[in-house]
């Protein structure tokens, strides 16, 4: 791969569980502005592309492409929507500079979920209408289902679970962004009321309203525009099917992390991920994801991410700290905004950024976004502060 | 650069109303691509796809629903969205994926099924305008493009006579294409008394509800000779969004297309497409928006398009056949699908395979374009041989 690329400016605005004093358009012109401002002060109009990542049912609109350009400063500008995670739309930002036609593009993500009075609704849209809408059931069955299945497969204990929610609230406290930060009990996690079993109210993270725009750039551009180039050394994303029905070996895995993470791993060179990356910013919709998606990114052997979490490995002072940001269980879940998340605090990590968070004397992250229920899709991202 | 090719193209029959599912629909059009290539999913790289509203389909995420249909079953899946131009544009989303080096071969699917909608799939369309703004007055497709085509026509003295023409022209182009929907040919008599829509847009005057899906498979360099002796090359591509404020914008001309239109000729080196093109498939999801975008395309100077067309300059034995394919005039409009529809007739048409509709002089260059959102989006393919 013959043309570097980097992460040079980032932005965000919100991350509160309700806004009802800006539009979606509003928070995104803010993150736009603070990710220009970021990136040496840009003018909009040096950027020679952009891509938006979205879904019409979580906007309310038909067609929420329309409304992309004009709060990123991006009129009569080649300009896309990416109708996935964020993290999807980043890799489209990527792969647009890695052909060479483009040297700046901005990647730009948000979620107004305070907007959307019946998400579940919405969610239930996305399974099959043939086969499983029928049922009218709460589509978070399906996370049920997984979780379940997973800790058959694992033996993974439902208490190792609940401690992921302990983790990643617990270290929510020390990121002035989180939102949904606290010290929680296991037996408040054991005793909350079921979701769908063994799947419980504190293992699904909740919602935010958020924005966040970031700013890529090939080699020479980015030298230019920033001190602190984040450099992108891999990219993968995979998706496996969206039919239950055929999920009857996959259930319990994340293949489709295990493939994104392969591509993104062979284009970065690294063998031993245990060893080569330095800490990770790992999915954790529900509790369970986040250990299956451990294991499925090979950051440890098939069925030990709960064992390993027991000794202390995944916490900040540990061997491969996950989610110290606070994870979506932490942070809150930002929806299509998810993957940019992930890269926001994996960046501000790199860059020596993250405040009382911060990790010491870190050099390469790993990002993992996954899109949720019924989704089978992932996308992981390498990077690293050492050009 | 990475130079990438079409080396397959494949689709449905384009009809009012199909007994098979969106992910059925991808399905044969994918199968159909990857058998005219001689090559199964084993050797797709990646899937690249597209369809237009989820509303349509009914389905939230409706990529995810569509990927296993695609062929985008544990492969890196992702859907593009940009409106009408997702069929264009999932082409140059193609592109990158191939011509940034990551992947050697990249299907590209696109679907639409837009009779699932109950009872017209108009009505999805009113919840695409600003909520605050636009939403209250209740505004549907065809009283903003009727105010567009007002526009246009009053530019440059333009009659209903004269846009009918068009309509005319691809509709007829469109009975030799063997996916079409319609079997009988219409005069502009027919286009000027249909029922009226919204003044000055009659019901011939727009392209139909129709289901459909249309792929193509794009491969880097050295793949493509390896797999055919005639690759098409994606010469340029190119896109571009206005304003989601359409009322601030004069829309009798299409500024975005002309950026668009630019970006991609810049691309493949075309210094005069007037002169350069062979063949061009403008969107023409409305018969004014073919001679529109012409224009915008930089193919028709500015008010002179319908002279032009009179002259028979675009007819299919002229120096510029517009849609020998038929167009979303005369093969049907599948969203998404139909603009992918024009990429597979580039393919076609350069490669000589077009059978009856075959444009005759051996044509070397293309441009396939499609448009969308509020009237505020284009992208445009070049491809050549």
């Amino acid at each position: 791969m013959s043309k570097k690329v980097a992460i040079v400016g980032i932005g965000y605005s919100g991350f509160r569980t309700t806004s009802t004093d800006v539009s979606y358009r509003e928070m995104i012109y803010e993150a736009a502005t603070k990710c220009y401002e970021d990136a040496g002060g840009i003018h909009p109009q040096s950027i020679d592309s952009f891509v938006a990542s979205s879904e019409d049912f979580m906007e309310g609109i038909s067609i929420a492409d329309e409304y992309v350009p004009d709060q990123l400063g991006a009129v009569l500008k080649p300009v896309q929507s990416i109708a996935g995670d964020s993290l999807q739309g980043l890799a489209s930002a990527l792969m647009q500079i890695k052909t060479g036609q483009f040297d700046v593009v901005a990647a730009s993500a948000f979620s107004k979920i305070s907007n959307l009075s019946s998400y579940e609704n919405v969610l239930s849209y996305a399974t099959d209408p043939a086969y499983i809408r029928p049922f009218q059931e709460n589509p978070y069955f399906i996370a049920g289902l997984e979780m379940n299945r997973y800790l058959y497969e694992t033996g993974t204990s439902r208490e190792q679970c609940a401690k992921v929610v302990i983790k990643n609230r617990y270290n929510a406290l020390k990121n002035p962004t989180a939102i949904y930060g606290a010290k929680v009990d296991m037996d408040d996690i054991l005793n909350a009321p079921p979701l769908c079993e063994p799947l419980g109210e504190f293992d699904k993270s909740g919602h935010l309203d958020g924005a966040i725009v970031l700013l890529l750039a090939s080699e020479d551009k980015a030298r230019e525009l920033t001190d602190h180039p984040i450099w992108i050394t891999g990219l993968g994303w995979a998706t496996d099917t969206p039919n239950l029905d055929s999920r009857t070996d996959t259930l319990g895995s994340a293949r489709y992390a295990e493939l994104a993470a392969q591509k993104a791993y062979s284009m970065a060179g690294i063998n031993t991920p245990y060893n080569e990356i330095d800490f990770a910013e790992i999915d954790d919709t529900f509790s369970y994801k986040e250990l299956q998606h451990i294991e499925a990114l090979k950051l440890c052997g098939p069925g030990e991410a709960g064992e390993l979490l027991d000794l202390g490995s995944f916490a900040p002072a540990g061997d491969l700290p996950v989610n110290v940001s606070g994870g979506s269980l932490g942070v809150g879940y930002l929806h299509e905004a998810n993957g940019l998340h992930r890269v926001l605090e994996t960046v501000l990590q790199l860059r020596g950024e993250a405040g009382p968070r911060q990790l010491p004397g870190v050099e390469t992250g790993l990002a993992f976004a996954w899109r949720g229920v019924p989704t089978t899709t992932g996308t992981a991202i390498i990077l690293s502060n050492k050009s | 650069m990475r130079k990438v090719a079409m080396v397959g193209a494949g689709m449905t029959k384009f009809v009012r109303r199909a007994l098979e599912t969106p992910k059925e629909l991808s399905y044969e059009a994918a199968k159909t691509t990857l058998d005219s290539c001689g090559l199964s999913l084993d050797d797709v790289d990646c899937v690249a796809h597209g369809t237009a509203p989820d509303a349509f389909d009914g389905i939230h995420q409706n990529g995810e629903y569509m990927a296993c249909g695609s062929g985008g079953w544990n492969k890196p899946t992702m859907r593009v969205f940009v409106g009408g131009a997702t069929g264009v544009h999932a082409i140059a989303h193609g592109w990158y994926h191939v011509a940034s080096g990551l992947f050697d071969t990249c299907l590209v699917v696109c679907e639409e099924k837009m009779s699932s909608a109950m009872p017209h799939a108009q009505g999805f369309f009113l919840t695409i305008f600003d909520s605050i703004t636009e939403r209250p007055l209740q505004p549907n497709l065809l009283w903003i493009f009727a105010l567009e085509m007002n526009r246009y026509m009053e530019r440059y003295g333009y009659t209903k006579e004269d846009m009918a023409l068009a309509a005319v022209n691809n509709k007829r182009n469109g009975l030799k294409h063997p996916a079409s929907q319609f079997t009988d040919e219409v005069t502009v008599d027919d286009v000027v008394n249909s029922e009226m829509m919204a003044y000055p847009v009659s019901r011939l005057d727009v392209s139909p509800v129709s289901d459909g899906a249309a792929a193509v498979l794009l491969a880097a360099e050295p793949v493509a000779r390896r797999l055919t002796d005639k690759p098409v090359w994606i010469e340029g591509v190119g896109w571009t969004l206005d304003t989601a404020y359409w009322a601030t914008r004069d829309l009798s001309y299409p500024r975005y297309l002309d950026k668009a239109a630019r970006m991609a000729y810049d691309m493949a080196g075309i210094r005069e497409p007037h002169k350069q093109i062979d063949i061009a498939e403008p969107y023409d999801p409305f018969d004014y928006k073919a001679l529109h975008h012409l224009e915008g395309l930089q193919l028709s100077p500015r008010g002179k398009t319908v002279e032009l067309l009179r002259d028979g300059h675009f007819a299919m034995d002229g120096n510029m056949p517009m849609c020998p394919s038929g167009g979303l005039l005369g093969v049907g409009n599948p969203i998404a699908a139909a603009g992918t529809m024009k990429a597979c007739e580039l393919f076609w048409q350069l490669r000589g395979e077009a059978g009856e509709r075959q444009v005759p002089g051996n044509p070397r260059l293309g441009v396939a374009q499609a448009w969308g959102d509020l009237m505020q989006v284009s992208s445009v393919v070049v491809a050549g041989i």
